[in-house]
């Protein structure tokens, strides 16, 4: 069937730009990592996201030497920013294990230039969200009781409470996706220590390629490993926030107590990482010219995500109403009242306006392929995705069974100042990995050269998806 | 250290060793500084640095010794400086008192004295430290219970603001200097017959002290003892003098009362002597079949007016005129004026009122507060005559108060006699006037004219400060005194721990003032009782009975036979045009103002506005809308030509056009908590108008924050509609409509088993499960809380807070919903905003069978006790607050800060060591009082018994005035808690969620007149 669509019929953007060979794909990535140069403008953004890794520490030390009580939270808002970041930036960190995982099981090679650069989005973006649970707690200085740790006194911890699952749910995705991330590397590293012009940079790159020499069995053991961790991730990206759902979907507040918890949080991560990826992507493939390695193919594939992710999240919100008269409980059908008209009916407007009406823009290719207005976007989902944790957590808590208890919640200071801290911390950690670490996979891109076999099966592939659309 | 002067000692000394040449030696502190300048300013020194130590400076002979101590303190202070040590006295009991075993607590009888009587309290004493009070069930003013102040009152002895020295001029001075300064004085007064001493007093209760003071007015011909409380029975005495020609106080009996009708009087839960009246009251009120039936007419809402069965909100001068009307109808001469008009609706009320007290003669009871006017009070006490209700719902007695006078009145001449510069000594004792004498009497001009002012009371208060002398004084539970209930029922007043501060008795006091110092109180009110009683050979049996039983038996005055005199009640006022009505009302909180350093009774929510902290001008929301005013909008009050800048708070329920402004804030002086906090009423209250009176209001488009602990979300029908509040009438009960909602999802019952085939409560069990439930085989607590009684009177709140060692959190944390109470108590108002029903409905624990607390809590911090308590592990809680979130009932509370005060001394020796004192980051919640339980288990295991009915009494339960609170083991099938989860009313609160909550509710049943049931 493909043999017969003549070339031209081929619309679609290529993976990788025209005329590269294997030696200009090494030296353009490796080429960023190995410059001694330090340009201004990562400097500059290195020391705004510094200072702001500052104002992290002021924020935790507060925390830490008056209480939690510096924050907003109170009875009945007994969560606040500290579980709408954790959820927040768990979601974000979703998009990469996604990328680097199902889309590889799925030989979706488009994925190659964008995984190395998502994957360490995730891992800052669970860094991020691992602070959270640890500094939220009363006294986080015996956080490490959440753990099965054997003692003398034979005490567990309570198996039953979602929060334990989160331990265990955040801390493994936490584990695979450093791993996945970290083996991925290994050929890079190899590469970077051979290309490598002064002695610190080669015993560096040197001790993380561990020994890699691009023998046929490293490779072949490289492939197994690879697969496996790969894997390992696919069902965490379904489970981890599905596990975080249960914090919400296991109590009997109104509003959290729902089944369509799981999908719609799981679907809402995928889609705030997709709009975190564009969002720092963009910048960075025009600052460090990739277009030809991240394309336009690969822009227009993260905005479909994003418009699929989007629908099924505006799915769960239509559930969340439809379950609030559907329940036919006065407490339900007043969490979806307070939710329209109480006091935080601004964000809930906010977050439609971000989340159900923006995204329909993404049906237009034109928009798609607008890097500025995809920008946009980007930044207006993550809002949006913010403001629906925030409208979660809080509009369910302030307003439930016992109106004597209702209250209202107002974040501090300290709320944001902790928020922002640690946007700048991961920030400061993409700054970092840019210039350190190359972004983008450099063998993996060397087998999208058409001249590979790999490279040959997906221009194959490219046209007989195409082809099979016409 | 190469300078002298870094040792903290005046610079003078380092002057000194500046000033000499050469090489100087010295040997000691002493030699240096040989003159009497620098001994001076070490006094003032170490009086500033150590006011515990100072009256050994002021010693000469000790001073020696004094900067020895000093100087050690000094080379000790280094050797500690790297871990504090706590300032520990150990005491080794060579020899064990008697029935002291440490760990046990001792409960001793003594009474809290008041103005309209005392009332007796069984207070509980851990090796020495009283820790919680209790009332006395063999107190004729308590029965067992007690109100919020009694609960308080124990906090107000460890108060760390209290006065620790004598204070002469604003410098620390000894009891000794007072003694020698006062002495010449005193003669002198002795020369003029005492012709310009005055002493005034609150109200004294106790006969020992009306003696002593009669003995020293002897010695004083012509010197006056004037007795003023801000709240006094002035009007009370004028109406029972107007209409007995007598001064008798009235003894109301509600339990014997079918029909009773409360004038602007919060009968049930303000004061005193609403304990007793609660409680007699609530009996009649548990029985559908047999209710008493309440009348309200009050301007401002109480808890009384909250449990009325029908309630009319009236400005107080229609309140004065619905009494005449009252008066009127029933045959009661009204003199001169005549009766008063009232308009439509109020007069169908009266109508009704009135038709229901003459087919209840003998039956009825008529009650007026003391803000309407004395012949208010005489006209009620002749309806009570008319209505021959006399010895049957109502007795006169003689007043509580032996030598009682017209007060006011008294202060006033106080204060003109000041003015005129006739009084050359003034002692007050125990009272604040600075801050609370009338306005108009210019209270500080006139005392500034007298010569030698003299304060004894428990704080350098607004008073004291402006007094030569401040003389601290002991707390009731540091005294030997006695107080007499408002029937004269005597109680010695035995004290529950030594002086904290070497304070001396306010007998001791007056002996000093009688030329007699050094006799201790004990001798003088032993003395006097022995003299009373005819020294009978037994006086050593009688007192110790009287000691132990907290009664001195037989000891109530019997009330007196009155005969009603013709008099003349004048005209109804009319109500000011355009105006509104201001009226001064007592603090549900802090009273007159003398609690407003009791961080307890400041953060408790009020029990109707549930403001804390803070007083505030309350309107009607109909006022409001017309002024355009909202919550927290300050205004300017003009009243009797004086302004004064209040917040406003809208509270329905407020009587239309009146505007309410509570006694008792914007002190100046009132300690760290009191100082500050609300608006200063007394600034606009004038000896002719002491309860108020015309008043404008103006906008002044400032703001000011409110603390309120519960939002008007509460305002619609929403504890209707979730079945939270179920409410029905005696004829509904009969045909077994119990308030649930029609609407409501029939429950299907499981046995999930908590005993013996049987969920506790079973109309209101689990739901269908496949799963077999938890067999109960020993205890399983429960409560049912009756809300046909409770009168949200707040005792249970302070009693849990003194109980369970639960700190307060300040205005700020209250304001942002972090205060800590364990107990609450939920106000539902139900009906139209301007004259709505108030529904209260205390909370505590659920201790759900199903707790979804337990389940989420990660480190099984909370979990399920054998008894079926839902049990708080303190040490375990790591703090993620996820049991709170997904408790339905919001009963936990967070310590999101450090509330509890760690560091003050005197604090300390309140908390009850049987309960944790919680730090930062922990949660906390109801335990059914866990230690109580466990020590009757104890008890009783000790005993080889079972744990009997009634044994265990959680704190909030035992307090309880109105008996609403019901606690026990629900396996034992003939336990009252038993019985009363198998009424039909029983409901537990969001069963639907299967929880099977283990505290339940009795609905609440009023008894409505069929005649007003529209209205």
């Amino acid at each position: 069937m493909s043999a017969n669509i003549p070339p031209s019929v081929i619309r679609r953007d290529p993976v990788i730009g025209p005329g590269h060979t294997a030696g200009s794909v090494i030296d353009k990535i490796s080429s960023i990592v190995l410059s001694r140069d330090i340009q201004r403008g990562w400097f500059l953004l290195l020391a705004l996201s510094g200072m702001g890794v500052m104002l992290l520490g002021v924020s935790v030390g507060w925390l830490l030497t008056r209480g939690v009580g510096v924050w907003g939270i109170n009875e009945p808002v007994a969560w606040g920013f500290d579980i709408i970041n954790f959820v927040w930036w768990i979601g974000i960190g979703h998009a990469g294990t996604l990328i680097s995982a199902i889309l590889l099981l799925l030989h979706q090679e488009w994925r190659t230039s964008i995984n190395r650069f998502s994957e360490a989005m995730t891992l800052f973006a669970v860094m991020c969200a691992g602070m959270f649970p640890l500094l939220h707690l009363g006294r986080p200085w015996l956080a490490f009781w959440l753990f099965p740790l054997p003692n003398t006194m034979s005490m567990w911890p309570q198996f039953r409470s979602p929060l334990m699952w989160d331990v265990f749910a955040v801390s493994t995705y936490g584990t695979v996706s450093a791993l996945f991330w970290y083996v991925g590397l290994i050929p890079d590293f190899a590469t970077l220590r051979d290309k490598a012009q002064n002695k610190i940079g080669r015993v560096i790159f040197g001790m993380a390629a561990m020994g890699w020499r691009g023998a046929t069995q490293h490779w072949a053991r490289y492939e197994v490993a690879y697969l496996l961790l790969a894997g390992l991730a696919t069902p965490l990206v379904v489970s981890v926030h599905t596990v975080v759902s249960f914090d919400f979907a296991v109590s009997v507040i109104p509003g959290w107590h729902t089944t369509v918890m799981p999908p719609y949080f799981v679907a809402g991560a995928v889609y705030s990482g997709f709009a975190m990826v564009l969002t720092l992507m963009l910048p960075v493939r025009a600052a460090y010219r990739l277009q030809d390695l991240i394309t336009m193919r690969h822009i227009d594939n993260m905005g479909k995500i994003m418009l699929v992710t989007g629908m099924i999240v505006v799915y769960g919100y239509a559930m969340e109403l439809f379950f609030g008269w559907y329940a036919g409980s006065t407490a339900e059908g007043f969490m979806v009242h307070n939710r329209l008209f109480g006091s935080a009916a601004g964000a809930y407007k906010g977050l439609l306006f971000c989340n159900l009406l923006t995204p329909q823009l993404l049906w237009f290719k034109k928009v798609r392929r607008s890097l500025w207005l995809l920008f946009v976007i980007s930044i207006i989902v993550n809002i949006g995705m913010w403001l629906e944790r925030y409208v979660i957590v809080v509009t369910c808590l302030e307003r439930d069974y016992l109106p004597s208890s209702w209250g209202d919640f107002h974040p501090t200071i300290w709320d944001w100042s902790l928020f922002i801290g640690t946007i700048s911390f991961f920030l400061f950690m993409m700054l970092l990995f840019i210039r350190f670490i190359p972004m983008i996979p450099i063998f993996e891109m060397r087998s999208l050269l058409p001249k590979s076999q790999a490279g040959a099966k997906a221009a194959a592939a490219d046209q007989s998806t195409d082809a099979s659309k016409h | 250290m190469s300078e002298t002067t870094s040792v903290s000692v005046p610079d003078e000394v380092g002057q000194r060793l500046a000033d000499k040449s050469g090489r100087t030696y010295w040997r000691s502190l002493d030699e240096l500084s040989r003159d009497a300048g620098f001994t001076e300013r070490l006094t003032e020194h170490a009086r500033r640095e150590f006011p515990s130590q100072v009256e050994l400076l002021a010693d000469p002979v000790q001073r020696r010794s004094f900067l020895q101590l000093m100087g050690a303190s000094l080379a000790l202070a280094g050797i500690s400086s790297c871990t504090r040590q706590p300032d520990e006295f150990i005491l080794p009991y060579a020899k064990t008192p008697e029935a002291l075993v440490p760990g046990t607590p001792l409960y001793f009888a003594t009474a809290m004295p008041w103005s309209s009587g005392a009332i007796g309290l069984l207070v509980e004493s851990h090796m020495g430290r009283p820790t919680k009070c209790e009332g006395n069930p063999e107190h004729s003013a308590s029965g067992g219970g007690t109100d919020c102040y009694a609960q308080a009152s124990v906090l107000d002895l460890y108060d760390p603001d209290r006065s620790t020295a004598v204070i002469r001029n604003g410098r620390l001075a000894s009891y000794d200097d007072f003694v020698s300064v006062l002495g010449p004085d005193l003669e002198a007064q002795k020369q003029k017959r005492g012709a310009g001493l005055r002493i005034l007093t609150g109200t004294i209760n106790s006969p020992t002290l009306a003696a002593q003071l009669g003995a020293l007015l002897t010695d004083f011909p012509k010197a006056r003892w004037i007795q003023c409380e801000p709240v006094s029975r002035d009007n009370q005495r004028l109406g029972a003098l107007l209409a007995f020609a007598e001064d008798v106080t009235p003894r109301h009996m509600l339990e014997r009362a079918e029909v009773i009708v409360a004038l602007e009087d919060d009968l049930l839960a303000g004061g005193p002597s609403a304990v007793r009246q609660a409680r007699a009251w609530a009996g009649r009120r548990r029985d559908a079949s047999a209710m008493s039936r309440l009348y309200v007419v009050e301007s401002t809402p109480t808890g009384t007016g909250s449990m009325a069965d029908h309630r009319l909100a009236l400005a107080p001068s229609g309140i004065d005129r619905v009494a005449r009307a009252i008066a009127q109808a029933v045959g009661v001469d009204v003199g001169s004026a005549g009766g008063a008009e009232l308009g439509g609706e109020d007069a169908a009320f009266v109508a009704a009122v009135v038709k229901d007290l003459k087919a209840q003669k003998g039956k009825s009871l008529v009650v007026a507060g003391e803000a309407l006017s004395g012949q208010v009070h005489a006209l009620v006490n002749a309806i009570n005559v008319k209505l021959e209700n006399v010895g049957k719902t109502v007795e006169y007695g003689e007043p509580a108060a032996p030598a009682s006078v017209e007060e006011q009145a008294g202060l006033a001449d106080l204060a003109r006699e000041m003015s005129r510069g006739e009084v050359e000594i003034l002692c007050v004792i125990g009272a604040n006037p600075v801050y609370d004498a009338p306005v108009d009497l210019e209270f500080v001009a006139a005392m500034q004219k007298v010569p030698l002012r003299v304060h004894y009371g428990l704080r350098e208060d607004e008073t004291g400060v402006l007094c030569h002398w401040h003389v601290p004084a002991t707390h009731f539970l540091e005294t030997w005194s006695d107080a007499r209930a408002f029937d004269g029922t005597l109680s010695i007043v035995q004290p529950l721990i030594a002086p904290l501060y070497g304070s001396k008795s306010v007998h001791e006091f007056v002996a000093l003032l009688a030329g007699k110092p050094g006799i201790a109180g004990y001798e003088t009110v032993r003395a006097f009782w022995k003299a009373k009683l005819g020294d009978p050979a037994d006086f050593e049996a009688i007192w110790r009975r009287a000691l132990h039983d907290g009664v001195l038996a037989n000891s109530a005055l019997a009330a007196r036979a009155v005969s009603l005199k013709r008099f003349d009640a004048g005209a109804a006022p009319s109500a000011p045009a355009g105006e509104l009505e201001l009226a001064f009302r007592a603090d549900p909180s802090i009273y007159d103002g003398r609690f407003a350093n009791n961080g307890w009774l400041q953060e408790v929510p009020k029990p109707i506005s549930k403001l804390t902290w803070d007083n505030a001008l309350y309107l009607s929301p109909e006022t409001a809308a017309q002024y355009q005013v909202q919550s927290g909008a300050v205004v300017e009050i003009a009243h009797a030509g004086r302004k004064l800048k209040a917040a406003v708070w809208i509270q329905p329920g407020q009587a239309r056009g009146a505007a309410t402004l509570h006694l008792g804030f914007g002190r100046t002086r009132g300690g760290k908590l009191g100082t500050g906090p609300g608006f200063n009423a007394y600034a606009l209250r004038t000896s002719t108008a002491l309860w108020g009176g015309a008043a404008t209001i103006a906008k002044s488009g400032e703001t000011y924050m409110l603390a309120c602990a519960q939002e008007h979300h509460n305002m619609s029908e929403f504890g209707y509609e979730r079945d939270l509040i179920r409410e029905t009438t005696p004829a509904e009960f009969a045909r077994g409509n119990f308030g649930a909602p029609r609407t409501a999802v029939p429950h299907k019952v499981a046995d999930t088993g908590t005993g013996h085939g049987e969920k506790p409560g079973h109309a209101e069990g689990a739901l269908v499960t496949q799963y077999a439930g938890y067999k109960y085989e020993g205890y399983a607590w429960g409560m049912v809380i009756d809300l046909s009684t409770c009168v949200g009177c707040n005792a249970c709140v302070i009693a849990c807070q003194a109980e369970n060692n639960i700190p307060i959190v300040g205005k700020e944390q209250v304001a942002i919903g972090r205060e800590l109470h364990w107990i609450r108590i939920d106000r539902y108002f139900a009906g139209a905003a301007n004259s709505p029903r108030v529904l209260f409905q205390p909370i505590v624990c659920m201790q759900c069978e199903n707790a979804p607390c337990e389940v989420v809590c990660p480190v099984g911090a909370t979990s399920h006790g054998a008894d079926g308590l839902n049990e708080m592990v303190y040490n375990r809680c790591v703090g993620t607050k996820y049991c709170s979130n997904n408790c339905p009932y919001k009963v936990r509370r967070f310590n999101f800060l450090l509330y509890s005060d760690w560091t003050s001394a005197a604090l300390k020796l309140q908390r009850n060591p049987d309960v944790t004192v919680r730090s930062r980051g922990v949660m906390e919640k109801c335990t059914y009082c866990v230690q109580r339980i466990s020590m009757a288990r104890i008890e009783a295991k000790r005993e080889d018994r079972r744990v009997q009915d009634g044994e265990v009494v959680t704190a909030c339960q035992q307090v309880c005035p109105a008996q609403a609170i019901t606690f026990g083991d629900l396996n034992d099938k003939s336990s009252a808690v038993h019985a009363k989860r198998a009424l039909g009313h029983n409901y537990g609160l969001l069963t639907e969620l299967n929880t099977a909550p283990r505290t339940t509710y009795l609905s609440r049943v009023s008894n409505p007149n069929p005649e007003l049931a529209g209205a």
